[in-house]
């Protein structure tokens, strides 16, 4: 049986704002303490009235011009009807046929294949998120719990065209929608929170006789790991090719149907949806006014835009001459990680030099102490101004090393190190290279004066090159700051010429 | 001094020179609605203590020589629609019979800087959804000319409460009339101001586009001056406009010269009562002995005015209404099987017939397959309607014509006949759905002795020319001076 699956997602992500879409009211995650950030507008008492909050389009605006989506310069907001006890209104202030953006696209690399693809954009629109219900799952029969920190929200929603053709390409998309948003800073999209949810649309095209047959859409519904996403998917597929070669039922047959993920079963599971055949009633909310953006107010918010991950990826290999995996590795780590990296960068002038530090010693340093780029104790100016002397020659790499390690011995006992910490360092290691080639010159001497070392001498003069060894060796202990690559030219040189 | 019998006015030059104290003025009002206030019916909660004690706030203000509102010392009626902190606000329904709200409404907080007293919740059809106060789940509400009659509605005990003289001022709110309707049903002054003028924050909502709070009281100056007290810009309520308020009392009582006056001759059609065509075309040849213009002009879409108004207001209601669920707060029934049974039970016990019929229209008018041809074509009449207006507008300077077709009916009269109710509100919905102001004044009585008024009408935010306009004509007459006579 030849298929291909067809896969189209639906993220919804919540955005930094200080307080909620239609209130005052702090936007903020706070499950231990519920119904504490409440007001008359957010629960919906009789008489509240909501006032759009313009932070929140604001940074959907952002979203929209970092996921190359087109910008309405009019939209409004809608009434979508529906009963739920989280949703005080019985409806959510949502946008139907007028969003704020529409036609965009997210381009992502798959690792597996090394293959580049776009997913395009159907839209993005704002909207409220709901509270949340808590059931007891005792079995007791508990009453069921409404917490309604989180009603009126803001809530972006971005949905895919069915671009996707397999479940990893569906994580990397996700992951790479994750990035993007983290970078221009609208949404921590942590999954585990809620700040990001997926839902993914999964049905087949079979390929039977010259004939493309799709076969019926599933919902697959809450998904809230990246795991988990690529998981149901690669389920849902299996499933619904079994469901194919058994039932042969196309689209249209039965009604879309929705399901839910057990992510401990590892299984999807047919759910009674509270939208079976739902009409929801959307009409444009009274309450409201339409909002209308200038092309002006949009190049204002354009120009708060940082440099999207794709982009600086591209910019590493091309400019600084990372390979594509090196750049991957910085860009992937988030935006404060590649800020890190360009400062550091900026000070020695050097990327591949900054990106082997970054990736190796400082990576090491932080993946040993389980903290964030944003926690280090070696700023990126200091790091850099390390680089830097290497970069110069006024320091090898050897040396920089030892810097580094005791610019972080004297952080961990509390002191502020900074560049002069830098120098006062190499200063008092004696790290500073050798640049007298009169007393190099003489240390040299005085190593092939020595008798113990005739036996080496000869050799190296008989042309062993390996014997040079120790003896650079023992130039090196006399001179720390010297460069062992010209010491052991001006050894052969002297010996062999 | 005759209290009761004053008018905003005097009352206030009276507390001013001292004759009287706030304190008296409260009291003389709460004595009256002790004698009367069965009778009539108009209040569903009297603030004894609360308006006793505002106006001795208001009092000891002036001995200590502090500034003091625009109002200070007048109580004021205001509907049961709108939320009063601490005082209960049940929109005369089983749902909210219990309902008291933890914040006021922008209007409520307007009145409180003026210095006013709310001496009560006033009745209202349930949610504010009818003509007569005959909806209204917790009581009913007589006409003080004739209590076999209805006061009109949706703000039946508001107007009651003024014409009765239980208060001097009055709060309704006008979503196809009812403000304007019961006001020329109880013979006093009611206006429905712009919409956007008046604050909605804290009002109850029925139909958010046509919803707009506006002032009661038995002369054109009171009601200039209570509407300057409320109106202005609130930036919890997106629809409110950002206008700055004239000081509409300070100018009333200038005549406008050369004034224009339209007569719309779609108001004077088949079903106008004998007596309010007279009475209403007598009141224009006041303007015209003023030395006004008078013409006829042509509201041609006002057939259409009631059906969009019913799919317009209905729609927005089923939606505004969904939240009184039993979830969160108000009625929820005792028995149910599962959480969809509590809504449907809870509903079913909380909400009466009316409720129900027009959430069910509305309902209809928005589901999918039926939105097109119903709610959004309703829309697209909406505004040809407005359209209406602005040319009729464009060669005179106020409409005028009669508020309601029929002086007051009886109660019990129209209930089991919704169709003939809603033609009640044919000469006011027009003005909901363009979203204009519109003012009812005391034009005469019918030959059973029942008040009958007088609608103008003009452009957007001309609430000061309306008012002059109508002052120009009571100046002229004294059937604002009339009071009814009840036991």
């Amino acid at each position: 049986m030849e298929f291909t699956p067809i896969i189209g997602l639906e993220v919804h992500v919540q955005l930094l704002t200080k307080s909620k879409l239609f209130c005052g009211c702090p936007n903020l995650f706070n499950p231990d303490n519920p119904n504490v950030q409440t007001c008359p507008v957010c629960i919906g008492l009789p008489g509240s009235l909501p006032v759009m909050n313009q932070e929140a389009l604001r940074l959907s605006q952002k979203t929209a011009m970092a996921l190359n989506l087109n910008l309405a310069n009019f939209t409004k907001w809608d009434r979508k009807q529906y009963y739920y006890p989280d949703l005080p209104k019985a409806y959510q202030i949502s946008q139907f046929d007028l969003p704020f953006s529409y036609d965009g696209w997210v381009e992502v690399t798959l690792p597996s294949s090394g293959e580049t693809t776009k997913v395009r954009l159907i839209r993005a629109h704002l909207e409220e998120d709901a509270g949340k219900n808590m059931h007891d799952e005792s079995g007791r029969g508990g009453d069921s719990k409404v917490d309604l920190n989180r009603t009126g929200t803001p809530l972006l929603e971005i949905v895919s065209e069915p671009d996707i053709r397999c479940a990893e390409e569906a994580r990397v998309f996700l992951e790479e929608l994750r990035l993007l948003l983290r970078y221009i800073e609208v949404s921590d999209c942590n999954m585990q929170e809620g700040s990001m949810r997926c839902d993914a649309n999964v049905n087949l095209h079979v390929h039977e006789d010259g004939e493309k047959i799709p076969t019926p859409i599933v919902e697959v519904k809450n998904l809230n790991s990246f795991r988990g996403v690529e998981a149901a998917i690669e389920y849902e597929i299996k499933r619904q090719v079994k469901a194919w070669e058994t039932d042969r039922k196309r689209i249209g047959d039965v009604p879309k149907e929705t399901r839910g993920w057990d992510a401990d079963r590892g299984q999807t599971f047919a759910q009674r949806g509270k939208e079976d055949a739902a009409d929801y009633r959307y009409f444009p909310d009274p309450d409201l006014v339409p909002v209308t953006t200038t092309d002006e107010q949009l190049e204002a918010i354009r120009a708060t835009l940082c440099v999207f991950p794709a982009d600086r990826r591209k910019s590493y290999v091309n400019d600084l001459g990372l390979s594509e995996y090196d750049a991957s590795v910085i860009v992937d780590q988030g935006r404060e990680y590649a800020d890190y990296f360009d400062e550091v960068t900026s000070v020695c002038g050097d990327g591949k030099q900054a990106a082997n530090w970054l990736t190796q010693d400082v990576q090491r340093e932080l993946n040993d102490r389980k903290i964030e780029i944003a926690e280090f104790s070696i700023s990126a100016a200091v790091l850099g101004s390390v680089l830097q002397k290497i970069v110069k020659g006024d320091i090898t790499i050897k040396s920089g090393r030892e810097v580094f390690a005791e610019l972080l011995k004297q952080s961990d006992d509390g002191t502020t190190v900074s560049a002069e910490s830098v120098d006062a360092i190499i200063a008092d290691k004696g790290l500073g290279k050798e640049q007298d080639t009169g007393k190099i010159d003489a240390a040299i001497q005085a190593v092939i004066d020595n008798e113990r070392n005739a036996k080496a001498v000869e050799d190296v003069r008989g042309g062993k090159q390996q014997a040079v060894g120790p003896l650079i060796g023992q130039v090196m202990r006399e001179l720390k700051g010297a460069d062992a690559g010209s010491v052991r030219q001006m050894i052969i040189d002297k010996l062999t010429s | 001094m005759d209290i009761t019998g004053s008018t905003t006015g005097q009352l206030l030059d009276a507390m001013q020179d001292g004759t009287v104290s706030a304190v008296d003025v409260t009291q003389a009002y709460l004595d009256e609605i002790s004698a009367h206030g069965e009778t009539i019916g108009a209040f569903l909660s009297v603030n004894s203590e609360g308006s006793l004690a505002q106006a001795a706030e208001v009092d000891r203000k002036r001995s200590a020589g502090e500034a003091l509102g625009k109002l200070a010392g007048l109580p004021v009626a205001v509907k049961d629609n709108i939320c009063t902190k601490g005082l209960s606000t049940t929109c005369a329904s089983r749902m909210l019979e219990n309902f008291v709200p933890p914040y006021d409404a922008h209007v409520t907080t307007q009145l409180q800087s003026a210095d006013a007293v709310i001496i009560g919740k006033a009745n209202l059809d349930e949610f504010a959804m009818g003509s007569s106060t005959e909806n209204s789940a917790l009581k009913v509400t007589r006409n003080p000319w004739n209590t076999d009659h209805a006061p009109g509605g949706s703000s039946g005990g508001s107007a009651a409460a003024v014409g009765a003289r239980l208060a001097p001022l009055g709060i309704g709110s006008d979503t196809g009339g009812s403000i304007r309707q019961p006001a020329s049903f109880c013979g006093v002054v009611g206006m429905k101001p712009t919409y956007g003028r008046v604050s909605r924050y804290g009002l109850v909502a029925f139909a958010s586009s046509l919803d707009q709070i506006g002032p009661f009281a038995t002369d054109v100056t009171g009601t200039a001056r209570l509407l300057e007290s409320i109106a202005g810009y609130d930036a919890r309520d997106s629809t409110s406009v950002d206008q700055p308020v004239p000081n509409y009392s300070a100018t009333v009582d200038q005549p406008l010269e050369g004034l224009r006056v339209g007569v719309v001759s779609e108001f004077f059609g088949d079903g106008i009562d004998s007596d309010v065509d007279s009475s209403v075309r007598a009141a224009i040849d006041v303007y015209r002995s003023l030395g006004a213009e008078v013409s006829e002009v042509s509201l041609p879409h006002t057939k259409y005015a009631v059906a969009t108004y019913y799919l317009i207001a209905c729609s927005e209601a089923s939606s505004n209404l969904a939240r009184y669920d039993g979830v969160h707060y108000g009625r929820r029934a005792e028995q149910f099987e599962n959480m969809i049974d509590m809504y449907a039970a809870s509903r079913a016990e909380g909400f009466g017939p009316e409720v129900k019929r027009r959430i069910m229209l509305g309902v209809f008018a928005l589901s999918e397959g039926y939105s097109d041809q119903y709610y959004l074509k309703a829309l697209k009449v909406r505004r040809l309607i407005r359209n209406d207006f602005d040319t009729a507008l464009e060669n005179v300077d106020v409409l005028a014509g009669p508020t309601c077709p029929t002086p007051a009916f009886k109660i019990g009269e129209l209930v089991d006949d919704p169709l003939q109710m809603y033609l009640s509100d044919i000469c006011t919905i027009s003005a909901n759905l363009a979203g204009i102001p519109g003012v009812s004044v005391p034009a005469g009585f019918s030959s059973n002795a029942l008040p009958i008024g007088l609608q103008l009408l003009a452009g957007p935010f001309e609430e000061e020319k309306l008012l002059r306009a109508a002052r120009m004509f009571e100046r002229e007459t004294d059937w604002h001076t009339k009071r009814p006579t009840f036991s």
